[in-house]
């Protein structure tokens, strides 16, 4: 495998940034997926796509809007009616999903060098992300698992819950080093450790 | 403002783009009609109460909604995606979907 070169450049700094005090608020990473993929369906076709999804990745999805499910190596969650994004750790996604989602069923759409995947956990990530996205990130109202498809301002987001404190962001590759930075000076007031 | 999208529940309005008034039919594509086009085009009713439009959530789903809004108070009274709406319109119309 090439190595992956990340876009987020020199405003990569790892360490701690901002408040000193205690522990860090906020833990930010690049998960550095092999494979991000979107599913689409046709109408009608949701159920085909959900289960060619199971099986190419052993994910089931739950039903409804914005259901998902994470593992260790490999996410989806719903990000519209009929859409889905599928992550793997391991390269190669699109071409596992499409032979169970031909061309009368749906779309596979291969967004790996298109999506950067940021990761903020800790303590304060509700906080921090709620300072950015105008949506409500309490988990009785962002349950483990699902995903949402917003934006802060025009950088449109698909942020999946993959931990009671913990949240996978996926961003334009182009805008993931602003986007990175903002982050970076959202977290300085609880203490924002890069990793 | 907060439009509660029928996928993704309520959202800032600042996710949502303007689509336009959802109240005006078009004409037959067929038709030579100009007076018919002319108000297709152009003329608007530039209602004072509950109006009937376009908006996308595209910030979030990209679905394109239809909406029932006062346009006197902001108060939203109905979302519902566009899809549905134009595949009702098909059915009572009896054509092909
Ligand atoms: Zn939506």
């Amino acid at each position: 495998m090439v190595e992956q070169v990340s876009p987020l450049g020199s405003a990569w700094t790892p360490g701690r940034h901002g408040n000193l005090a205690g522990e860090a608020g906020v833990v930010l990473s690049e998960t550095r997926p092999g494979s991000i993929v979107q599913a689409a369906a046709f109408p009608g076709s949701e159920k085909a796509v959900m289960a060619a999804i199971a099986a190419a990745t052993g994910l089931a999805l739950p039903d409804g809007a914005g259901g998902g499910v994470a593992t260790d190596t490999k996410a989806v969650f719903g990000i519209a009616p009929g859409r889905f994004l599928v992550i793997d750790q391991v390269e190669g996604l699109a071409d596992r999903l499409k032979p169970g989602i031909p061309v009368e069923t749906g779309a596979v759409t291969d967004l790996s060098h298109g999506r950067t995947a940021i990761r903020i956990a800790g303590p304060q990530a509700e906080w921090v992300l709620s300072k950015l996205f105008a949506i409500d990130f309490a988990l009785a109202a962002f349950p483990l698992g699902a995903g949402r498809a917003t934006q802060h301002h025009d950088v449109l987001a698909a942020i999946q819950r993959t931990g009671p404190d913990r949240f996978d962001l996926y961003v334009f590759r182009s805008l993931a080093r602003s986007f990175w930075t903002m982050l970076v000076h959202a977290g300085e007031e609880v203490g924002c450790e890069v990793r | 403002m907060l439009i509660t999208c029928p996928c993704c529940g309520p959202r800032d309005v600042a996710e949502f783009t303007y689509q336009g008034d959802a109240s005006r039919s078009r004409p037959d594509p067929a038709s030579t009609d100009q007076a018919a086009w002319n108000a297709y085009v152009y003329d608007r009713v530039n209602t004072a109460g509950a109006h009937r439009e376009y908006w996308q959530h595209s910030g979030g789903c990209r679905s394109h909604l239809v909406v029932l809004r006062s346009t006197l108070t902001h108060r939203i009274d109905s979302v519902r995606f566009a899809r549905d709406e134009a595949d009702g319109a098909r059915r009572r119309s009896g054509s092909p979907a």
